[in-house]
């Protein structure tokens, strides 16, 4: 039986290791677990941060161990992939070559030839830490794009990975029977999933044609894993009769105080709704998302070199060795673009050899490169068309936080002159609430008529208790 | 023909479309995207020894009053004033001086004593020595001043051409400046008026003059959305010598304010280090301690974001405004250091005024553009 990992590796020491480490990691994730236990096993002394409770990140995300999950395996893949990493993290843990740092929330790194980062410590974020080492390992993740609609602020329409996420750490279903729309792979994980846990899926409603994938089929056939991984989810999804319709979208949900119905579209190429196709399905949950977007301004803070990647987001540039272009600070798994926990854990791997001093294997290194190579295949498939904003209504709300709609973005670029998301966020508000632009950028850079989004810019990576900015921080 | 799309630039562009002269503005960026965007919005009388300066801002409050009555809402003119707080009674001596130096150059300066401070701010530290209410301080929304007071101006006729970079000033006989180019496009221009803030010691050199415009970091903190819990501009005594101070090295003095959409606005710190953008954490740590201090409420509140910003500042701290005797046809407005929102009205009508040949309002030599040795 599958043991969860966190009844070994709950333990937290106490951050300031007067030495400093010879490695800092961000993120307990695949990318992050992975290139913390190959530190270790190659004799680094590391520090293994995460905002979270336990190791695992959004992908390996598992029940407390208070709620008494008998199978978590069973709304995982590869399972079994993580056990090995929390039992190696465990073993590095006992033996003093790992401190794992729960709770730990970075909100900025201080570069030099001794890194400092600074955290917010807690489960409310009430303490603060400073966190020295000599290399820094960036694993921070990404977070999921969202493209407003009509209707997408309605109780009951949550996240594709939200409802994902509420799965995996809680056991709770978003509803009984929930639409499941936007673009990219994580709609069909998030879909088995539900269906899985006894939830009926009308409809996965994909924006994407998937003909990205079928042009390169030599990419596909380098790997394998992932059809087996689509196959399963496709077989998944066939035997709870779950349709998929691709080149659609959800252009409005319905309700008063919950949503209790969607309306999908036919898209054409460039994701225009075609008129005369919309039809009706009832629900009482809506999961939605289109992707991933890296987690990255940690480092383009420090003025690390980004690279577009074919679905539109901007992600960290790295060289073969997951070098960024900043001199001390690594970057592996979705911070580099969003590939998925494989390839995560591959690139955590390689980075931390690297650091280590370490010749990575080549089969390691090839691994990598298709993993890769299939990624930005991917990721080209589930690029927005450019023409989706025409769904949008004039009071649609884009920033949420701050609650700016639609057409208090068209007049800053219209009659104020603002052409581009930096410029729309001073003019209109949006972006500057709690979440930071993580829920409105890729929308706001849309309508800013810049095009793709550009990197993102948080001089505080999360919120921090003023009081604590003031304390924790100064030079021991 | 103004060059710089911030909200000098912008006020320049108003007043002269104002005056029915034909405006252009360009900017290699977008509007508001340089000091103006990172600004606070301070309109401040309170900070200002008596001078040039002072006059200036005498000047640009009366302006903006006028302004809030014909811009929209949009733009969150607030009246509120301003709360000068001495710690100790020696702080307090040498503020009441300060004060009365300024109230006989026509600023309403307004004692406090310490246990009346709190009836002004309610959530003030106990035990401040006491202070001075300046009821003329103001706080405007920099980005959106700047926007309306362009939309104004094309309203009236302005052009407007952003993320156009300035390449070149074309001279005619004589070696007068005749108008500005780009990398699209040439414009041809009676004057042109460098209001590029931070790059205007640049855009001087295009003309082949010295301008030594440097920049000056600073940091503002932005908190979570709050109720009302401060009500003015409040500051700490030292603040006044942290702004007249020419050092390179790292000053801080809190400013404290709220602002109508919720968030506190906390600044302001000082520092040379050309145009680093890295995120400083000491600068955060010590413009959070001294909030704190002010405002004991402020330490259990989150931080949301940090921005940070670049002022456009020149060694004898007085901006440049007016033209430049070495270049015929080129004009200045730059160099306002921390102070370009309060004193851009001003400043945009005196150029109008020099523009059309109107008497200006204010004795322009103490911002020649000339004054510096080259």
């Amino acid at each position: 039986m599958a043991t969860s990992p966190s009844e070994h590796a709950e333990r937290t020491e106490h951050a300031d290791d007067p030495a400093g480490y010879d490695l800092a990691v961000i993120g307990a994730g695949p990318a992050g677990l992975a290139g913390a236990v190959a530190a270790a096993d190659h004799g680094l002394r590391c520090a293994l941060l995460d905002a979270g409770a336990r190791p695992g990140g959004q992908y390996y995300r598992h029940p407390a161990p208070a709620l008494g999950a008998a199978r978590p395996d069973r709304l995982h893949h590869q399972w079994s992939v993580f056990t090995g990493l929390a039992d190696r993290l465990a073993a590095h843990v006992a033996a003093g070559r790992i401190v794992r740092l729960a709770h730990h929330h970075v909100w900025a790194a201080e570069a030099g030839a001794e890194w400092r980062l600074h955290a917010a410590v807690g489960a409310d974020s009430a303490g603060s830490a400073v966190i020295r080492a000599r290399a820094v390992l960036l694993a921070t993740g990404a977070y999921e794009r969202q493209l407003p609609f009509p209707g997408w602020t309605l109780p009951g329409v949550v996240t594709a990975g939200g409802a994902q996420a509420m799965l995996k750490s809680g056991l709770v279903l978003p509803g009984r029977r929930v639409v499941v729309a936007g673009s990219g792979p994580l709609l069909l994980a998030a879909a088995a999933s539900l269906t899985a846990a006894g939830a009926a899926v009308p409809a996965v409603v994909e924006a994407g044609d998937y003909l990205g994938y079928a042009r390169r089929p030599g990419v596909l056939a380098a790997v394998p894993g992932k059809l087996v991984e689509g196959a399963v989810h496709g077989a998944a999804l066939a035997r709870h009769g779950v349709r998929l319709r691709r080149s659609s979208a959800v252009v409005q949900a319905h309700g008063t105080d919950r949503v209790t119905g969607v309306t999908v579209a036919r898209l054409d190429a460039r994701w225009r709704p075609l008129p005369g196709t919309e039809r009706r399905i009832d629900c009482d949950a809506l999961a939605v998302g289109h992707g991933l977007v890296p987690q990255i301004e940690l480092a383009t803070e420090l003025g690390a070199a980004t690279r577009p990647v074919p679905d539109g987001t901007v992600a960290l540039r790295v060289d073969g060795h997951q070098r960024t272009s900043v001199p001390g600070l690594w970057a592996a798994g979705e911070t580099c673009g969003v590939g998925g926990a494989e390839l995560a854990i591959a690139e955590g791997e390689s980075a931390a050899l690297a650091i280590a001093g370490a010749t990575p294997p080549r089969a390691l290194l090839s691994r990598r490169r298709r993993l890769r190579a299939f990624a930005e295949l991917m990721a080209a498939a589930h690029r927005p068309g450019p023409d989706w904003t025409s769904w949008l209504h004039p009071d649609t709300e884009v920033c949420r936080c701050e609650e700016v709609p639609v057409s208090a973005v068209r007049e800053a670029v219209d009659e104020l002159g603002a052409g581009d998301p930096r410029t729309v966020k001073l003019l209109t508000r949006a972006g500057m609430g709690w979440c930071q632009g993580r829920m409105c950028g890729p929308a706001v850079a849309c309508l800013s008529g810049g095009g793709a989004q550009g990197a993102d810019s948080r001089p505080l990576s999360c919120p921090v208790l003023l009081g604590e900015l003031a304390a924790g921080t100064s030079e021991n | 023909m103004v060059i710089g799309a911030g909200v000098v630039g912008a006020a320049c562009a108003y007043y002269a479309a104002e005056a029915g002269l034909s405006v252009a503005v360009v900017d290699r960026g977008p509007v508001a995207g340089g000091t103006t965007g990172a600004g606070e919005g301070n309109l401040l009388l309170s900070d200002k020894e008596p001078g040039p300066e002072l006059d200036l801002a005498l000047l640009s409050s009366r302006l903006w009053t006028e302004l809030a009555g014909r811009l929209p809402a949009a733009v969150e003119y607030e009246p509120k004033g301003g709360l000068v707080v001495a710690s100790d009674p020696r702080r307090l001596e040498a503020l009441r001086a300060f004060a009365a130096g300024q109230a006989a150059a026509g600023v309403k300066a307004e004692e406090v004593a310490g246990e009346r401070l709190r009836e002004l701010e309610p959530h003030l530290a106990p035990g401040l020595a006491g202070g001075f209410h300046y009821a003329q301080d103001a706080q405007v929304q920099p980005a959106l001043a700047a926007a309306h007071l362009l939309r104004a101006a094309r309203q009236r006729g302005a052009e407007l051409y952003l993320g156009e970079a300035v390449t070149g000033l074309p001279t005619g006989p004589g070696g007068a400046v005749r108008g500005v180019r780009t990398a699209r496009r040439e414009l041809a221009a009676g004057a042109v008026v460098n209001a590029a803030g931070t790059w205007g010691g640049e855009l001087a050199a295009l003309a082949g003059v010295n301008l030594p415009v440097l920049p000056r970091r600073g940091f503002v903190l932005v908190t979570e959305p709050l109720p009302r819990v401060v009500r003015h501009k409040v500051y700490a005594a030292d603040y006044v010598a942290d702004v007249a101070s020419g050092s390179a090295a790292l000053q801080t003095s809190a400013v404290v304010e709220g602002t109508p959409s919720g968030p506190v606005l906390i600044g302001a710190s000082r520092e040379r280090v050309g145009f680093d953008r890295t995120l400083s954490p000491e600068v955060l740590r010590r413009l959070a301690a001294q909030a704190a201090e002010l405002f004991p409420v402020l330490a259990r509140v989150r931080v949301l974001r940090a921005y940070r910003g670049f002022r456009p500042y020149l060694p004898d701290h007085l901006p440049a405004i007016g033209a430049d005797p070495r270049a015929p046809g080129l004009y200045h407005a730059c160099g306002h250091e921390g102070a370009g929102i309060g004193l851009a009205p001003a400043t945009g009508l005196l150029i109008a005024r020099q523009l059309t040949g109107a008497r200006p309002d204010l004795d322009l030599a103490p911002f020649r553009p000339d004054r510096f040795p080259a």
